[in-house]
């Protein structure tokens, strides 16, 4: 029996329950470790480079944050360099919250009907509106975010049409605000939240909303009472899949913001990369870490659906 | 009259806001690919100025940038195989054997997806500094595979899962033994998924920054001299390489699409 | 591998357990070389596992598969020389008919399979679609495909798991005829697993009945049909009454019951069990109706009642008829005679012929007849 057939799990047939094996004891022994052996060498992978840094992380978060680069850093489980570095940059973080949740709901407001258009209005179309979605992301990320410099540009046509409209002053900008940077989230992200909202609401059978409407809803009734619930689990998925990138993003702040607009990512990049203070650095992305996954405990008790991922 | 037009009104008005957003996914991927054609006023400008082929006819006049390009392609190109092979023998592992701890590896599978970047780029850099390891070219293959692997797993499972059974117990039912039906009929089956698997690998690779960033040391990607032009101002050539990769990915996907309805339509 | 014809496909005491439940239990058939042979039962009667084991694609818990005088219980499937058309057809959908169909034969290193697969094709009349591929098929040319590519191999069985299930009643029939044809004209063992009845009856020279992961009753169609051997087979295979009854002695060669006070008598041959507690079975197109007694036929078992229900079907009526004792009887009468319907209301005096019924073992303790199914009209018109 040659490895890349029990790779297949070919061998056994395709009953769910226990099989009792056909073949001598050596094979079958063969065929029990065979997982394990599949598994091992991506699984090392992962443990060795997310599990192990991820342990790595929080001890140099404790280190004396008097080392340095050059001299070395001392373990002494410095437990305050977390308070130290959260005083520090508290505005920071509620900075990157702030934006990320605007960027959010945002992109409901944006993704919710385009999702829903695919899903249920496209017809033949549909795989190619989904292409459509997925296609912007073919270019790169930095070039399409340097694009939002050219679309927003003093010179361009958005901000004369809001200086035009009285929206923006005179000598109002987009660029370097923090409405920029909003945006610019709320575009980059835009497709993680509009795919999960479609894979859900693709699930949708229309004869749901004629009943209701058979039953004296009109279409809004509809839409709040039977829409909006069924498609809860994909509106979860879609908020969690926006948010967390979003949270720890710094090209937008950079690229589209000024120092003022500087997110928790920026300050933990200058950190690692300009001011060389790793245990700082350490301890503010265990931070963000944290703080992204507390908010998503508290979001998805909230909601109530535990296995949307 | 009026009814029939607010009739209409009310059936599109949500397919309207959904082509609206369209428009507004599309519209930086049509300012970049104008972009591409245009000869800025300045170094720093982002506005249009003025039109030209010189950007696509010297795509590599700041050879700077093509070295990044080249850096990147081999990158994702190694990170990409690494990845597939890693990731497909995971979701076989997964799909068709049973084994315990299912609910760990399923755990570590899933985490890198939902972990935010800037925190695996930092700790993978936490970890090479104090293991001494040098920054490079291979520290940023090592953390690509790590963020590919999981997605490679996923989209391999989700083909293998929906792959029919019977079709295998029909091979052996017809006379091949383990090897032959994996080899004509589950490889094959599995196949679109192990490709797509590594697309989506390579276009994950080849975009990265934040990871990239942090564990690059002196070498440069291509998002990475990107973010470095953005201070010393970016050469327009870098819409032609943004265009470029969209045109090759809208090829690859139009011929997918192409193929698989050829062998749809009855002869 | 010899594939020529040799043997009868026997099951020994055949057993699969799936943990704690068993599938199949304790099976023992023997099905003759060259015959047409179904497996009739509910779903998860265990019909499916039985095929199942002897293709070699699921382990027996216990038991053995002999082909002739050969054990194939441990062979892999590919070693074995069983092929399965499967209910899902099972095609390769990434090859063509031409490969499909080719598959079995290249895989035993056969070179020249052209001339082969052209004649197979024929045969299942699919000329001209070597080059298409399964997605551009219907079903039912799908499925001659299937069948095509099991048999081009010669199988000395050939197992058919629900073939026709997928495919609508006019070409089910259509399906059910070419089968039989060619089963006929090739001489291959048929296994045909199906839970639809009147397939079985049709199609096979013998019917096994399964129930729960054993075998009720064994024979011939018409066999198993008119004296079935348990209350299960009698209500699975079209529809009986049966009334429950108690033995209260012999008179020659007549077993006497006594039902709901009232007495009947039922020749020994057609008893299957012959003291205590019993069914009295008789099937609805056997039970003829008269106006009163004095009408019944001599020598005819007869019982007194009111119609309750009548449903028109155009080739026959069916009725309920309530008994004294309140018992309903279900009755299927040809429409051949002048005259309409009875109404509901009328008085009738059901009656049977003494062979035309049947005794069944009983349970204690179940007293109720089982009720007739008013609802199973897709064997509508059963005409004695």
């Amino acid at each position: 029996m040659s490895v890349l057939a029990h790779v297949g799990g070919v061998v056994g047939g395709g009953s769910e329950a226990p099989q009792h094996p056909v073949t001598p004891a050596s094979a079958s022994r063969w065929r029990r470790l065979m997982p394990y052996l599949l598994l091992l060498p991506g699984g090392l992978w992962l443990t060795l480079f997310f599990a192990v840094p991820a342990v790595q992380l929080v001890a140099t978060s404790l280190y004396d944050p008097n080392g340095s680069l050059a001299t070395g850093y001392a373990m002494t489980w410095s437990w305050e360099n977390y308070p130290k570095a959260l005083q520090a940059y508290v505005t920071h973080f509620g900075r990157s919250f702030l934006y990320a949740g605007l960027a959010t709901v945002l992109a409901v407001l944006l993704g919710y009907p385009l999702a829903y258009a695919i899903a249920q209005k496209a017809g033949r179309w549909k795989n190619l509106l989904l292409v459509c979605v997925v296609a912007p992301m073919f270019t790169s990320f930095l070039v399409r975010t340097l694009a939002w410099k050219t679309i927003l540009s003093d010179n361009g046509w958005v901000v004369g049409l809001l200086r035009e409209l009285h929206v923006l002053d005179a000598d109002g900008r987009l660029l370097a605000t923090p409405v920029a940077v909003v945006l610019g989230l709320t575009y980059n992200f835009l497709p993680f939240m509009v795919l999960p909202l479609y894979a859900n609401l693709e699930r949708l059978d229309g004869r749901l909303l004629e009943a209701a409407s058979d039953l004296y809803a009109t279409p809004l009734r509809a839409f709040t009472k039977v829409t909006l619930p069924l498609s809860l689990p994909g509106l979860v998925a879609g908020t969690l899949l926006f948010f967390i990138p979003a949270a720890g993003d710094y090209i937008n702040a950079r690229l589209l913001g000024t120092p003022n607009e500087y997110m928790i990512g920026n300050v933990i990049d200058s950190a690692f990369l300009v001011r060389l203070d790793y245990p700082q650095g350490a301890a503010l992305s265990v931070l963000l870490m944290v703080a992204v996954l507390a908010m998503v405990f508290v979001y998805l008790r909230r909601a109530g659906t535990e296995e949307v991922l | 009259m009026g009814h029939r037009l607010w009739r209409w009104v009310a059936d599109h008005w949500v397919m309207a806001i959904g082509l609206l957003v369209l428009g507004y996914l599309f519209l930086p991927v049509a300012v970049v690919i104008g972009l591409s054609f245009n000869r800025p006023s300045s170094r720093l400008s982002y506005d249009f100025n003025e039109f030209t082929l010189d950007n696509w006819r010297n795509p590599c006049a700041t050879s700077d940038m093509c070295d990044a390009v080249v850096r990147s392609v081999q990158i994702s190109f190694i990170a990409t195989l690494v990845a597939t092979v890693l990731g497909t023998l995971m979701a076989f592992a997964l799909v068709r054997h049973r084994f315990r701890g299912r609910s760990a590896v399923n755990l570590l599978i899933f985490l890198p997806m939902a972990t935010p970047e800037l925190v695996m780029g930092t700790s993978l850099l936490a970890l090479f500094v104090a293991a001494g390891v040098p920054l490079g070219f291979w520290t940023i293959v090592i953390a690509h595979v790590m963020f590919c692997l999981s997605f490679v797993v996923v989209t391999v499972k989700a083909r293998l899962s929906g792959m029919d059974r019977r079709l295998e117990e029909a091979a052996m039912d017809l006379y091949a033994n383990e090897w032959q039906t994996f080899r004509r009929i589950t490889l094959p089956q599995v196949l679109p998924g192990i490709v797509a698997a590594a697309l989506l690998s390579f276009s994950l690779s080849f975009d990265d920054f934040i990871i990239t960033n942090f564990n690059s040391g002196t070498t440069v990607t291509f998002p990475m001299y990107v973010w470095g032009a953005a201070q010393r101002g970016i050469p327009p050539q870098v819409n032609v390489i943004g265009t470029a990769m969209f045109v090759v990915a809208i090829l690859l996907v139009v011929l997918s699409s192409v193929r698989g309805r050829r062998t749809r339509v009855a002869a | 591998m010899s594939n020529a014809p040799a043997g009868d496909l026997c099951l020994a005491n055949l057993t699969k357990r799936f943990g704690s439940f068993t599938a199949v239990d304790d099976l023992s058939l023997t099905i003759p070389q060259g015959s047409f042979f179904a497996l009739l039962g509910a779903s998860g009667c265990g019909k499916t596992t039985t095929l199942r084991m002897v293709a070699g694609l699921e382990e027996p818990t216990a038991g053995q598969v002999l082909l002739g005088d050969r054990d194939i219980t441990r062979l892999r499937p590919y070693q074995r020389p069983v092929n399965t058309v499967f209910q899902s057809y099972a095609l390769f959908p990434h090859l063509d008919i031409f490969e499909n169909v080719a598959f079995g034969l290249r895989r035993r290193g056969v070179r020249d399979v052209a001339g082969q697969v052209r004649q197979m094709l024929s045969l299942v009349q699919l000329d001209g679609f070597e080059r298409r591929r399964p997605a551009q098929l219907s079903g039912g040319q799908q499925q001659r495909v299937a069948l095509a590519r099991a048999l081009i191999n010669r199988p000395q069985v050939l197992l058919l798991d629900e073939p026709l299930g997928a495919l609508d009643l006019k070409l089910r029939r259509q399906m059910q005829i070419e089968l039989k044809r060619i089963q006929t004209e090739v001489g291959i063992t048929f296994v045909h697993v199906t839970h639809d009845q009147e397939e079985a009856m049709t199609m096979a020279d013998t019917v096994a009945v399964m129930n729960a992961g054993r075998i009720e009753q064994l024979g011939a169609p018409a066999e198993i049909y008119e004296f079935p051997a348990s209350a299960f087979v009698a209500n699975f295979l079209g529809q009986s009454n049966l009334l429950s009854a108690e033995v209260t002695g012999k008179s020659g060669e007549d077993v006497l019951v006594e039902a709901y006070g009232a007495r009947f008598c039922v020749p020994a041959s057609r008893a299957r069990c012959m003291q205590g507690s019993v069914y009295l079975g008789v099937r609805p197109e056997k039970v003829r109706l008269a106006a009163s007694s004095d009408e019944v036929p001599g020598g005819h078992q007869w019982v007194a009642g009111v119609v309750t229900d009548s449903s028109y079907l155009g080739v026959s009526t069916q009725y309920l008829v309530r008994t004294s004792w309140g018992i309903e009887m279900s009755v299927f009468a040809p429409n051949s005679q002048a005259g309409g319907p009875l109404p509901v209301g009328a008085d009738v005096v059901v009656h049977w012929l003494p062979e035309h019924a049947f005794l069944l073992a009983r349970e204690r303790g179940k007293e109720e007849s089982p009720a007739p199914a008013r609802d199973r009209v897709d064997t509508a018109g059963v005409v004695s």
